[in-house]
């Protein structure tokens, strides 16, 4: 019986700015979780990772980070990423101080 | 203040030159991510959690008003309007943008000023005493040695790739200000029969195996500094772990070869590099000296210190302190905090620096440091100078009080921006700080130094801090560990860990509840926090830790 899959969206950090940013379905770099694509099968998250490292002229590291899914799209499982999404705790900068702009 | 001369100009503005070409090829695509990595970090650029964070070199710790005031330009330029100065006296910026990091490095340079060896596998920023060339106890300035060695160790061929990063402290005086015992190599001036030399200290470090420098050598000459470092360094790069990243600090080597093993093969490497060593740096160390002399202090009348300190308790209170004697009895040196209640440790606004800048301008003979305490210092200021100093640090938001208290915390910038992080450390800092102004209790308590890391590499000097705390991830929740006992002075020692650790919202509680067992357990005010705890032991600070009881009778 093989183990659950850890549902995840694959994420960077965009190559000019610095920011994270999440991979969306139509192939697009958000930089907001909710609107990230969902990946809930193992081989398919592998190819959407290894497509997105092949856009090394956009983003910088690009990895799998486990979610959970809510009613208002992934949410992460870890802390971590929960500060990757939001900006330090310190300061009011980094994504919770806005920046719609896109990759 | 050490100044560049044409071929640091011309290597500097070279280097950065090829940089920015190596920008330019990353973003249109000729160079990889894997390609450009190692170059952008020989340039100490690095990606951390939410953006670039350039880390740039302050060498010993040394500014004067016209890089201070640069460093604060960069900050609003090209960055949020502050910097966060470091435990290695560097200053990082949180925000830069790719595309920028060029313009930020021919900025530096306009103030000799750079971020070469700020990461990497290659000798570091070299540290050093932050009272150098002001205190009273030291045998001479340690700067000129720090600045040679800087020299030295720059761009040295045969140092870019070794085994790991490597740090080296210089310091001048029995009192140990560098944590000098807690470097790869510590470098102590001392004098024997009338003749200066050094001592060599070697193997200490932090991070997941934290050990205590030993004594490689007790008196080098004046002459073979350089060559002596080389021999270790050279032994070391043959010698250290390259098939294990958390073995490869000199430190383990030394502690698996044994201290006399490396120091044989120390003194076997010596003669050959001493014999093709020309001496040309004795000539250069001549030329440094002459840029570090310790400004002509005219005698001034301290009547306007005292009569401040007896008509202000605020003045007061700050400056017993901040303020530290000068070797110029009308002088002293000031501590200015990057440590104000609640605030993020090492933080400074541009403005702030600005102010500063001001200050040492005006009041302070253009010197300022940098201390791996994260807390800057005018080191020449005039007894009669110091309350319109502390006034205008008042105006600035830079007059807190707490050199050396409880709320003078180390804090690394943890997982609020470090990708390396496993926990947070600035909002603990944040936390111990509010809560101690809470119960107005830190003067009373004394000399405390509590350093917060939010991972095992321990750049916030957990290990050496009287109350060490330490941040991890434990099943996916921030977890913090305690340590006690630790010594960052000249009888430097490690913490020992209390037990289990703690959760992200027990670590303040707890820290509360370990400083009211010291006030109850301390045989009066003039015995310190670590004196208590080397008097009691563990027992009773972990009984306040870890008992209900104790736990409800701090709740009262």
């Amino acid at each position: 019986m093989p183990r659950d899959f850890t549902p995840k969206v694959v994420t960077a950090n965009a190559l000019i700015e610095g920011d994270v940013v999440y991979l969306t379905v139509d192939d697009r770099w958000t930089r907001h979780l909710s609107e990230a694509e969902v990946l809930t099968d193992e081989a398919d998250a592998d190819y959407r990772l290894l497509q997105a490292q092949a856009r090394a002229g956009e983003i910088v590291g690009a990895y799998l980070a486990d979610v959970r899914p809510s009613p208002n799209g992934p949410e992460p499982t870890h802390f971590r990423e929960d500060f990757r999404r939001t900006g330090p705790s310190n300061l009011f900068h980094g994504k919770q101080a806005g920046g719609l702009n896109h990759a | 203040m050490y100044q560049y001369n044409d071929f640091d100009t011309a290597f500097i503005a070279e280097r950065n030159r090829q940089f920015r070409a190596q920008v330019e090829r990353r973003i249109d695509g000729s160079l990889t991510e894997d390609e450009f990595k190692p170059l952008r970090l020989m340039n100490g650029l690095y990606l951390q959690l939410h953006a670039y964070m350039l880390r740039v070199a302050i060498p010993y710790g040394s500014l004067d008003p016209a890089k201070l005031r640069q460093l604060a330009y960069l900050a609003e330029r090209w960055d949020k309007g502050y910097g966060h100065f470091t435990t290695r006296t560097n200053i990082q910026y949180n925000w830069p943008q790719l595309r920028d990091i060029p313009d930020m490095l021919d900025a530096l340079a306009e103030v000799d000023m750079h971020a070469i060896q700020t990461s990497g596998n290659t000798i570091r920023n070299v540290t050093s005493d932050h009272f150098a060339g002001a205190a009273a106890d030291e045998l001479e300035d340690p700067r000129p040695v720090a600045e040679l060695i800087r020299q030295w160790s720059t761009d040295h061929p045969e140092f870019q790739f070794l085994p790991r990063k490597f740090k080296i402290a210089v310091i001048a005086s029995d009192s140990d200000r560098a944590v000098m015992k807690s470097h790869d190599i510590g470098v102590k001036i001392v004098e024997r029969d009338g003749t200066r030399g050094y001592e060599i200290w070697i193997g200490g470090g932090m991070g997941r195996t934290p050990m205590v420098a030993k004594l490689l050598k007790d008196f080098v000459p004046r002459a073979d500094l350089l060559t002596y470092l080389e021999s270790i360094l050279a032994t070391y790069n043959r010698l250290g772990r390259r098939d294990n990243k958390y073995k490869a600090r000199i430190k383990i080597t030394v502690h698996e070869n044994g201290l006399d093993e490396i120091r044989d093969l120390v003194e076997a490497e010596f003669p050959r590099r001493r014999a093709a060593f020309s001496g040309v740096d004795q000539a250069w160390l001549d030329r440094i000296n002459a840029a570090f002399v310790t400004p002509t202090l005219p005698e001034r009348d301290a009547h306007a210190y005292y009569a401040a300190r007896d008509a202000d308790p605020v003045f007061r209170a700050w400056a017993d302190t901040n303020i530290v004697p000068h070797k110029h009895a009308d002088h002293g040196i000031v501590t200015i905090s990057l440590k104000a209640h609640g605030a993020t440790p090492g933080d400074a606004s541009a403005d702030q620096m600005r102010v500063v800048a001001d200050l040492a301008e005006r009041y302070g003979h253009n010197d300022i440091r940098a201390s791996h305490a994260q807390n800057l210092l005018l080191p020449h200021v005039a007894l009669a100078d110091i309350p319109a100093v502390h006034a205008a640090l008042r105006e600035a938001g830079l007059a807190t009080g707490n050199i050396g208290l409880a709320s003078d915390i180390i804090a690394c910038p943890g997982m609020d921006y470090c990708a390396l992080a496993t926990a947070r450390s600035i909002p603990v800092a944040q936390g111990i700080a509010t809560r101690l102004e809470e119960l107005k209790i830190e003067h009373d308590v004394g000399h405390l130094q509590i350093k917060i890391s939010g991972c095992i590499n321990a750049c916030g000097h957990h290990h050496v801090g009287h109350i060490g705390i330490l941040g991890l991830d434990r099943a996916g929740v921030e977890n913090y560990q305690i340590t006690l006992g630790g010594d960052a002075s000249e009888s430097t020692a490690i913490g020992t860990r209390t037990g289990p650790g703690f959760a992200y919202d027990e670590i303040v509680p707890a820290i509360e509840r370990l400083i009211f067992a010291y006030l109850d357990l301390r045989e009066g005010p003039e015995e310190t926090f670590l004196e208590t705890y080397n008097r009691l032991g563990l027992a009773p600070f972990k009984s306040a830790l870890y008992d209900h009881e104790a736990r409800a009778h701090a709740a009262e």
